[in-house]
């Protein structure tokens, strides 16, 4: 799942014109695929805050013949920490809190099996690997979509070379261990 | 989605098979079927006999032992004239790279197979041509290999395997020596072309994201086939 600023994913669609929640939500998840569905009362709550910090403000009432709803739009200050946000570099994380890892040291230290572990994991990963590539080499898979795929199929296949050089490691280990 | 589980009996399947380079062991007893129409990877590091078991599969080197079956027919005990017609028409080999003749155009690289199984000329560069369109390298019939990028040479390449109507394309890292777009322009050409054409490929490669492409994975490590898990 890709975690995100909502705070500034809203900022940004509201960039391209005023829009309701609900229509925000919409958007979100047509752009935004492989991340979690934003839930309606994220937005609401995301929406209040934004206008309590001036970043923006309500354009007025949309009715449309359906039930009531508020229109946002960005203001000129929430343009410019929009601009700043996404000029930003995000920190380089190393990950190592991941679960994956947390898993094989553990195993490692509890005299379980991480090799096991590991292969089963492997399959796992390439289950959820073929589907992506299928969803991205889809005819007529938008431009959100491949480059959202894409990230993901990326950070898996981080985790398979991983996983394939601590297998590689721990069978260098045992080698060692019963050879002594 | 390509026929995975439809017929019981493998197209092409291996049993046992032991071969050795020399001194150097690489294959220890390996086993993999391959079923009509799947795209199966093959993967594992380097070293691990790969390379050695599509050879041994595609007729190219025989076993020191063990058996390969290819629809009914024991082709590790084949006459050289059988298996190379067998190569001919029913099996295309693609490799990394080097494989397409480079004193001929793309249009003429394609088309050789055909001209070599008997056809007549105009109607194997006609062929040739629809086939280069396929892989989307329509535009670059008279360009030769070395007036090509990496990606246009693979997908020639591929044409030229797949222009035969084969049963089974071999391919032996096809996109090894590609950048990233480049492999998955090679990638999205070679299985879709197999899926609508019915044809069941075996891809040998070390990279992961390149064997998401394919139905299903074996991993080859010392020269004999892991154990497969079942994904949660």
């Amino acid at each position: 799942m890709i975690r995100m600023s909502t705070r500034h994913i809203l900022l940004g669609l509201l960039a391209t014109g005023p829009s309701h929640g609900y229509d925000l939500k919409r958007r979100h998840d047509e752009r935004f695929p492989q991340a979690r569905p934003l839930a309606y009362g994220q937005v609401y709550t995301t929406l209040q805050r934004l206008v309590r910090d001036g970043l923006a403000e309500v354009d007025g009432i949309d009715s449309d013949g359906g039930p009531e709803r508020t229109v946002y739009r960005s203001t000129e200050d929430g343009a410019r920490e929009l601009t700043e946000w996404a000029g930003k570099i995000a920190p380089p994380a190393p990950f190592v809190t991941n679960e994956i890892f947390a898993k094989v040291v553990v195993s490692i230290l509890s005299g379980g099996d991480p090799d096991a572990y590991l292969r089963a994991q492997r399959a796992a990963h390439m289950t959820r690997m073929r589907e992506l590539t299928a969803v991205k080499t889809a005819q007529g898979s938008d431009l959100a979509t491949v480059l959202s795929a894409d990230y993901a199929l990326n950070h898996l296949d981080a985790d398979l070379r991983w996983m394939t050089t601590t297998a590689a490691r721990l069978t260098t280990l045992t080698a060692e261990v019963d050879a002594g | 989605m390509s026929n995975t589980t439809g017929s019981a009996v493998p197209l092409l399947a291996a049993r046992d098979l032991v071969k050795a380079h020399g001194r150097t062991q690489a294959l220890r007893g390996a086993s993999i079927e391959l079923r009509a129409g799947e795209i199966l990877a093959v993967t594992g590091a380097s070293g691990g006999g790969k390379s050695t078991l599509l050879h041994c599969l595609a007729g190219i080197v025989r076993p020191d032992t063990g058996a390969v079956t290819y629809d009914g027919e024991r082709l590790d005990q084949l006459p050289e004239k059988r298996l190379s017609e067998l190569r001919r028409t029913e099996f295309g080999v693609v490799f990394q790279f080097g494989q397409l003749i480079p004193e001929l155009t793309a249009l003429d690289n394609v088309a050789l197979p055909l001209l070599l199984a008997g056809a007549r000329r105009q109607e194997a560069q006609a062929r040739a041509g629809e086939w280069l369109e396929r892989f989307g390298v329509r535009g670059q019939e008279e360009l030769r290999p070395g007036e090509m990028s990496g990606g246009q040479t693979q997908r020639v390449a591929l044409a030229r395997a797949l222009v035969t109507g084969p049963k089974i394309v071999f391919a032996d890292e096809p996109t090894g020596a590609l950048d990233s777009l480049a492999s998955e322009q090679v990638m999205t050409a070679l299985t879709h072309t197999a899926r609508e054409s019915g044809t069941a490929v075996l891809l040998i490669t070390h990279d992961a994201q390149v064997a998401a492409y394919a139905d299903r994975e074996v991993r080859l490590a010392d020269g004999t086939v892991a154990p497969l898990e079942v994904a949660a």
